[in-house]
């Protein structure tokens, strides 16, 4: 796919988005061991409801690492200079996420600003944050 | 509350070598199978010395600290109050399997909302390779919450 270029993006162009996988135990169970984050509340059910949780949940950093997989298959990883991201609601076991992008602002130095959003299958927002990355 | 005087603290530093081993778990973790991430000859094919880090596993490399609870034991946080309220990443240089990262982590600042209900502790850190080059700032923000 040709690189994005500065000149030919606007705002509000929408970037292709990111289907993935609905978050399974076994998702959850990958991600503890390959992150390093082995907080229990994540994967030990029983941990999950002493700690009054209904159930084992994501890391936010698992969504947050879906929206850089978005930005990346975009523009290689060397023009990213930010990413930020908020995490503004649980992600549960079986959520389907849907990660979405768009430019929202073009900057100084060939740089743009993109919105970037994750939601679940009811559409509820997850993660909402941005991306500043470098353009030819 | 948590004791303010803690803003400004350095926490101690430390080095992460990056495997490519893990580079690779993490990248079935997070479904990503582009072959950049998971291959060494598309990695060096598209100008990279090894596997790059992808841009969020400078967080998962920050917590290989030899004292991972240091914060939250210096401040006195139960950890299953915690929540991880933002992260940001600003990136200077790329970092690649083989690199040696040193990880400099100070208590940028402590504040609190709703009446001390919800409190939030920022964290910055630094983070260079072994040529003492800047690769990235990482910007934490940790909720925690009382009552």
């Amino acid at each position: 796919m040709a690189e994005p270029r500065y000149d030919e993006v606007q705002v509000g162009t929408v970037l292709p988005s990111l289907q993935a996988e609905p978050i399974s135990r076994l998702t959850l169970a990958l991600y503890c061991g390959a992150s390093g984050d082995h907080n229990p509340i994540h994967v030990d059910i029983d941990f999950a409801r002493a700690a009054g949780m209904d159930d084992v949940f994501a890391h936010g950093m698992l969504p947050m690492a879906y929206l850089a997989r978005l930005v990346t298959a975009w523009v290689p990883q060397r023009a990213l200079r930010s990413l930020k991201a908020r995490f503004v609601a649980i992600t549960h076991v079986g959520d389907s996420l849907t990660c979405t992008a768009t430019v929202a602002e073009k900057l100084e130095g060939r740089t743009v600003r993109l919105a970037l959003s994750v939601r679940d299958q009811s559409g509820i927002e997850k993660l909402a944050g941005d991306a500043v990355v470098q353009l030819s | 509350m948590i004791d303010r005087r803690h803003i400004g603290h350095v926490l101690p530093a430390y080095m992460v070598p990056v495997e490519a081993g893990r580079l690779r778990f993490f990248a079935k973790a997070t479904g990503n199978d582009d072959p950049v991430y998971v291959d060494e000859a598309a990695a060096r094919d598209a100008g990279h010395p090894g596997l790059p880090v992808p841009p969020t596993f400078l967080f998962c490399l920050e917590m290989e600290s030899p004292e991972p609870a240091a914060m939250r034991e210096l401040l006195g946080i139960d950890y299953r109050r915690i929540l991880h309220g933002e992260q940001h990443f600003r990136y200077h240089a790329l970092a690649h399997a083989g690199d040696k990262l040193r990880f400099e982590p100070r208590i940028a600042d402590i504040y609190d909302k709703k009446g001390g209900a919800l409190e939030f502790v920022r964290r910055e850190t630094r983070v260079t390779n072994q040529h003492g080059a800047l690769v990235a700032e990482l910007t934490c923000l940790t909720v925690v919450r009382h009552g």
